[in-house]
């Protein structure tokens, strides 16, 4: 095929920077990204705590009682947000990454969702209850 | 006088425009008159330069496509009544080049289905007089969902991951590819695991899920991505266990 009379000139868009701002959808979806933000200052924490906790009892509970200024309460209560708003996407992946069938017919999503939720209470109690005892 | 309803297209036509440009028209309004119903009705009677795609007119055949308000719809599966009396504004669908006004150039997409091996290779060759391969409603069920695709693209305008990275396979090839993978008549699995263990592969997904959102089949392709990257996993496990094949 001979293309030299083409008018052919193809118009590529460009993605913009602020494409997640334009949709809701994508909003959400950036914010769940944002949380691993959280999850990793977390997660400096802990290990920080464990560094402390190997340089003996003094330095450790210098770490401890660090978690006790206003910013790192702040920052914890953020987290836990941050961390709460992460697991419901999750949860609500998981139906999609099983697909359990029940005959012919797909398991629907609702009570995969949800035993989630009460598997998350169970451990919930048993991590309180060891703390209580 | 009739009642009027705004919309407006984005024209571009390659052999004079530089960039894309909107353009109005006014459409007398009516409660079941679709979007592509008012194309027609601007097509015939204002506008006889707009260049739009369909066919079936009954959302089977996936060609008329495009951004309704900013959200990838089937036009004819869209109604005036819904928007009624704001304006409506149509785009080409995104993240595909525009070919002139609401048309795009979906050749990478085509390209992406071609690449996925959409056939079934058969696990043992059977003859004509062996008969057809037969295959229990539960074992259709597996994958039925996955083949339901009319290859309309909108789950690609609406994957920002595709935006970003043209190179990704992509939500429909993937679920596709998961249709031919779990149809228990086919062995071509070996093949398609490289296509979709690829970074451009179900690793591309970050699972935004606006893809089974917009889908107008309920096909779900966020759903065999996941599904694609928990086989990804486990054949990546199994390779680990036997390093020398
Ligand atoms: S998966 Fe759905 S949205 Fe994507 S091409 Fe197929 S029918 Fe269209
Ligand atoms: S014209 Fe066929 S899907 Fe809309």
């Amino acid at each position: 095929m001979n293309n030299s009379q083409s008018k052919r000139k193809p118009y590529v868009r460009d993605v913009k920077k602020d494409w997640w701002l334009k949709n809701r959808f994508y909003s959400f979806y950036m914010l769940r990204e944002f949380t691993c933000v959280f999850a990793a200052i977390y997660v400096v924490i802990l290990l920080w705590g464990l560094l402390r906790l190997s340089q003996g009892q003094v330095a450790f509970e210098g770490w401890l009682n660090a978690l006790h200024s206003p910013v790192a309460i702040v920052f914890h209560i953020l987290a836990l947000i941050a961390m709460l708003y992460h697991a419901k996407t999750w949860f609500a992946l998981a139906p999609k990454a099983t697909r359990l069938f029940k005959g012919e017919e797909l398991f629907p999503e609702k009570p995969i969702v949800l035993s989630q939720y009460i598997a998350l209470a169970v451990v919930f109690m048993v991590v309180l209850a060891i703390f209580i005892i | 006088m009739a009642e009027m309803i705004e919309i407006e297209i984005l024209r571009y036509r390659p052999e004079e425009d530089q960039e894309p440009w909107w353009q109005s028209y006014q459409v007398p309004y009516s409660k079941e008159l679709s979007v592509l119903g008012a194309l027609g009705y601007i097509k015939d009677n204002l506008d006889s330069t707009i260049s739009y795609r369909w066919s079936c007119r009954m959302a089977i055949c996936g060609s008329c496509g495009m951004m309704v308000n900013n959200i990838p719809k089937l036009s004819c599966k869209t109604f005036l009544r819904d928007y009624y009396p704001n304006k409506i504004r149509l785009e080409p669908l995104a993240n595909f080049p525009i070919e002139r006004d609401l048309i795009v150039d979906m050749s990478d997409f085509v390209a992406k289905l071609e690449k996925i091996k959409p056939y079934i290779e058969p696990k043992e060759p059977r003859t004509l007089e062996q008969g057809e391969y037969i295959q229990t409603p539960k074992e259709l069920a597996q994958y039925k969902q996955f083949s339901m695709c009319i290859n309309c693209g909108l789950c690609y305008a609406a994957c920002p991951q595709y935006a970003l990275n043209p190179k990704f396979t992509g939500p429909a090839a993937l679920a596709l590819l998961q249709r031919y993978n779990l149809d228990n008549r086919d062995n071509g699995n070996k093949d398609r695991m490289k296509v979709l263990n690829e970074d451009e592969g179900v690793w591309g997904c970050t699972f935004v899920g606006y893809c089974s959102e917009v889908c107008p089949k309920g096909v779900d392709p966020a759903a065999a991505i996941q599904l694609g990257k928990v086989a990804s996993s486990k054949d990546y496990m199994i390779a680990m266990l036997k390093p020398e094949e």
